[in-house]
């Protein structure tokens, strides 16, 4: 089973690679743009079969691993 | 004295570390990232570098290393365990000093000498230092220290700043911090004060011919402290 988690940085943290591919695409003309914030996005293949246990060991991985909760929230999408 | 050296896959100050420790009396070990056992250490030293091709953000692969939990356990236990640049990078990941270092604020490699103004002199590191100010070598991408609101209260109430981005006088202003770190901090500690963590590289700054000698009088007194 295929379980994708997105990583994005919090509110109030600064980033800086957003803020230049936002001056970027306004010099490219795009500029409706209100802001762009970068994240990460993983894939993750599990052999676990169960969607909720394999949702609660993603989660760790997270917690653990994946994101730095200090600075970054993680959304993880469960597999349809 | 004796001190350990892990060496991390992609570490590359990790020799420099180990001449400037043996230049000031240490008996020093280099020690293998998979390795479980931490030798018989006064002090342990995570070198600069770029661990595991900073993948994911810098320091976190290595933070799960082998070798790691033993120096969790023996920062935990009391001892000694200073992170240089990259090695401060996997302290935060590890949570043993509080924070993250983000991206530098201009998204600009920085390699410069700075002037940095110890904060705090109730600790084994810059105890007995007689300057204020030294001057160190700093390269790094990723050194723009960061915490939550809350962090920052319980580093300022516990004085765990450990060194801040100065001018040569020891102003401490924005116009002297190199990466947008918060209060323009280059160095912390843990609530006990035996873990630093500092972006500077002391061990660049031990010969008067190649850089300066204010590594020399930290190296030194470190020695001493520890007598």
């Amino acid at each position: 089973m295929k379980i994708s988690v997105i990583i994005t940085l919090k509110k109030d943290v600064l980033d800086p690679q957003g803020k230049v591919i936002h001056q970027t695409l306004e010099g490219m003309g795009y500029d409706s743009i209100n802001e762009v914030r970068q994240g990460k996005y993983f894939e993750i293949d599990t052999k676990e079969t169960d969607n909720v246990k394999a949702k609660a060991k993603v989660e760790e991985m997270c917690e653990k691993l994946l994101a730095n909760l200090v600075i970054e929230n993680y959304k993880i999408i469960e597999p349809k | 004295m004796k001190s350990s050296v892990i060496t991390f896959p992609g570490s590359n100050c990790d020799r420099d570390m180990d001449v400037a420790l043996k230049k000031f009396g240490f008996k020093n070990k280099m020690v293998w990232h998979a390795d479980a056992e931490l030798p018989k250490s006064d002090l342990v030293v995570l070198p600069g570098g770029f661990s595991y091709g900073d993948y994911l953000r810098c320091g976190s692969m290595a933070s799960k290393s082998k070798i790691m939990q033993s120096v969790i356990n023996f920062a935990n236990a009391g001892g000694m365990v200073m992170g240089i640049c990259n090695g401060f990078q996997i302290l935060v990941e590890t949570g043993l000093v509080p924070g993250v270092l983000l991206r530098n604020k201009y998204l600009e490699f920085i390699c410069k000498n700075v002037f940095v103004k110890i904060n705090d002199k109730k600790n084994k590191y810059f105890k007995n230092v007689h300057n204020e100010i030294l001057e160190f070598h700093i390269a790094h991408n990723e050194g723009n220290y960061f915490c939550t609101n809350d962090q920052l209260k319980e580093i300022e109430d516990n004085n765990q700043i450990a060194i801040n981005y100065c001018d040569e006088n020891g102003k401490i202003e924005d116009q002297f911090n190199p990466n947008g770190s918060i209060k323009n901090i280059a160095g912390i500690f843990n609530k006990e004060k035996n873990v630093l963590g500092m972006m500077p590289h002391p061990e660049r700054m031990i010969d008067t011919s190649l850089s300066g000698e204010d590594g020399s009088l930290f190296f030194k007194n470190l020695i001493n402290n520890l007598k």
